[in-house]
């Protein structure tokens, strides 16, 4: 146990600060909690569904919950349902084969929601492109509000497309 | 010559590994693989092409085995279209699914098989439509379909029910179906579904120019993505006669270690998480950031996509670079032994690892359990020590095994390549030779074979490329890459035996097998 202590002790809190949006400046920690209050009037919930990727942006997404980028510490988590999410976030060219879940998890998620696009697979496509086996990019199958591209994206550029996200549900009427 | 004991007429492929290929006919077909498969021989791939041109050529089912002599790639060519060829299942298990894919890919079946359960094809494509046949085009073929229900294999007695589980899971994971059969908590039986992230990669291949499919082969599996480029420029260096510079195989083992260490980093932390010890994943995840974030600030990408290309690198290290790479490796040298002694000493993780989805050296040798889940079964085989190919060849790289084939085992392992891979890293980089990072590649005009054969993170990753450079075609005519987890998901099936359904998740992370790699 002191050998855990020790180690806890020792690295002390490495969080960083999170990414600008892209229509502000820098904000901090607390005011993406509070803006993600003001505007969901909860912590935000996401889903994350791979439609078809290389695995390679599931490594970035995961990376979002080390200790340096601590998705958790603004209010943001993922859940294990799409019927306790507020937005799937989803990678890859979408494939024949996870079409039809892809829209199920969709359809299963509650209104109002959205749909975060991650990687270049799921902005156009990417180097698989559109054939017998895969759908290309994720718009072609269910709306998608924000694209982040990269192969794969760095989190930073992750958590920025999510926040944007959350930023532009504000600005939407209704 | 003589190979494995047979006078077969085999050629050589220039490929810094051992690698032979031979064209057989049906007769002989199961006769190399009952005595391969007697002798320790194993089966690392099957898989059909369409060698059809005008009236010419035909369908042809390859495989590959891994034995004392090396990488021995058999072709049979097939008598008719819609021919079939004798079953392999009888001699290695793992034959099973890729028979199937086969199949579903080029609708050329093996004889007398009673799974005859489409595998990668899940109804969805246009109706008969075999992708990697010459004469049909998708257009042509009709309308896409909705995807079709599966024949699980039910288990029927007292109180059994099935647990569905996927393709979306609960967590940040790849998409598949497991489907268990329990009893009160025990699992009876895991069958697993595959192929959802089928995405055609076989057919892109061919659609792509040569000397830029590499960026393909680097996104088959995001995880071992040095290991697939080398794989493929491998490949497409030995079919076009092209040595690498000393420097440029240097830079590659370099990469191809910094890619082992990112992913046992990360599974290790995973790996305490999935047994309810976040402080594991806390500490590893850490270390993993660090890594990643000096993966970018010295070579370019997090992931080290890209860095790899034919004929070289296009990384490259300067001094400062390298003595940042060598400091960053004593660093997490120092926090990874202190964290295995915590691993180690930690009982209620120990309660949870030992025992834990076992797989016996005896049943991973019967089911040809590979790379490092097969290393904590006692299967000693790793590339880099049994054919080490430059730079290799001055390493002397130490093989981790186990014997105990559990959960406990799958993570010593982990522990102790990272460790390896720690060495080799500072090794490579304060022996790294002058010279060019990158060597002209000229493609042959004529139609010519290449393999790639590379110790990845997770096993041996295979690359059959078939090239065609008549008439200044320059195309690629077949590119099969595999993934080890072929092997390793169907083992994965019987390690879960016999274990509680709360466990599936920490056996299943131990494995950390490729959907995408083994989906295509």
């Amino acid at each position: 146990m002191w050998r855990i202590l020790k180690q806890i002790a020792k690295n002390g809190i490495r969080s960083e600060a999170p990414p600008e949006c892209s229509d502000e400046l820098r904000v901090e920690g607390e005011r993406i909690q509070h803006a993600l209050l003001e505007i969901l009037g909860q912590a935000l919930s996401i889903r994350q569904v791979d439609a078809g990727s290389c695995n390679g942006c599931e490594l970035e997404i995961n990376a979002l919950n080390n200790p340096y980028h601590n998705i958790e510490g603004l209010g943001i988590r993922f859940v294990a349902s799409p019927r306790h999410a507020d937005m799937l976030l989803v990678t890859g060219p979408v494939s024949r084969h996870m079409e039809q879940a892809l829209r199920r998890t969709y359809d299963a998620t509650p209104d109002p929601k959205l749909v975060v696009a991650v990687g270049d697979c799921g902005c156009d496509g990417g180097i698989f492109g559109e054939s017998y086996a895969s759908c290309g990019r994720v718009a072609n199958v269910i709306p998608v509000d924000v694209a982040v591209p990269g192969c794969p994206p760095p989190p930073i550029e992750i958590v920025r497309g999510i926040l944007t996200a959350v930023q532009r549900c504000r600005t939407l009427p209704g | 010559m003589q190979i494995y004991g047979f006078s077969l007429d085999c050629e050589r492929l220039p490929a810094p590994l051992p690698i032979w290929r031979a064209t057989v006919r049906a007769e002989t077909w199961q006769v190399i693989a009952r005595a391969l498969s007697e002798n320790g021989g194993r089966l690392l791939a099957l898989w059909g092409s369409d060698r059809t041109e005008g009236a010419a050529g035909g369908l042809v089912i390859s495989a590959a085995y891994s034995g004392r002599d090396g990488l021995l790639w058999i072709d049979l060519p097939l008598a008719e279209r819609a021919a079939t060829y004798p079953d392999l299942l009888p001699f290695f298990p793992c034959a099973g699914r890729l028979q199937r894919a086969a199949a579903d890919l080029l609708g050329v079946v093996a004889e007398g098989v009673c799974d005859r359960r489409p595998w990668l094809d899940h109804g969805a494509w246009p109706e008969n439509y075999r992708p990697l046949r010459r004469d049909q085009s998708p257009r042509a073929a009709g309308p896409h379909r909705e995807v079709t229900d599966y024949a699980f294999v039910r288990v029927e007695g007292d109180g059994v029910h099935e647990i569905p589980v996927g393709p979306v899971h609960a967590g940040i994971i790849e998409p598949g179906h497991f489907r268990f059969s329990v009893v009160g908590e025990k699992v009876q039986r895991l069958e697993q579904r595959l192929g959802y992230k089928h995405k055609g990669i076989e057919k892109r291949f061919t659609e792509l120019s040569p000397l830029q499919a590499h960026r393909l082969a680097g996104r088959i599996s995001g995880d071992s993505t040095v290991a697939y480029t080398w794989a493929y420029c491998m490949a497409l260096e030995s079919l076009a006669g092209c040595q690498i510079a000393a420097r440029a195989s240097w830079l590659r083992a370099l990469l191809l270690e910094r890619e082992r260490v990112a992913n046992h980093l990360g599974d290790l932390g995973a790996l305490g998480n999935d047994a309810a010890f976040a402080f594991g994943l806390a500490q590893f995840s850490r270390l993993r950031e660090d890594w990643l974030r000096l993966s970018r600030d010295a070579l370019g990408h997090r992931l080290l996509m890209d860095l790899v290309v034919p004929g070289g690198v296009t990384a490259d290290v300067d001094q400062a670079t390298a003595a940042r790479l060598a400091d960053q490796c004593d660093r997490i040298e120092r926090e990874v032994r202190e964290l295995h002694q915590v691993y180690d000493e930690h009982p209620g993780l120990q309660d949870r690892f030992l025992t834990t989805g076992r797989v016996s050296p005896d049943l991973a040798a019967r089911l040809g359990l590979t790379g490092l889940a097969g290393r904590a079964s006692g299967q000693a085989a790793d590339l880099r020590s049994d054919w080490p190919w430059p730079p290799y060849d001055q390493l002397d790289v130490k093989v981790a095994t186990q014997h105990n084939g559990d959960v406990a085992a799958r993570v010593s392992v982990r522990f102790d390549e990272l460790l390896e891979s720690l060495r080799l890293i500072r090794v490579l980089l304060s022996g790294l030779p002058e010279g060019p990072t990158r060597s002209e590649l000229r493609l042959p005009n004529k139609v010519a074979f290449g393999a790639g054969w590379v110790e990845g993170w997770r096993g041996e990753i295979f690359v059959a490329l078939e090239y065609d450079g008549q008439q200044g075609a320059n195309c690629i005519r077949r590119c099969h890459c595999h993934d080890p987890s072929w092997q390793n998901w169907p083992v994965l099936e019987h390690a879960v035996m016999g274990n509680i359904v709360p466990d599936f998740p920490l056996i299943n992370k131990s494995f950390n097998l490729s959907y995408s790699g083994h989906d295509l």
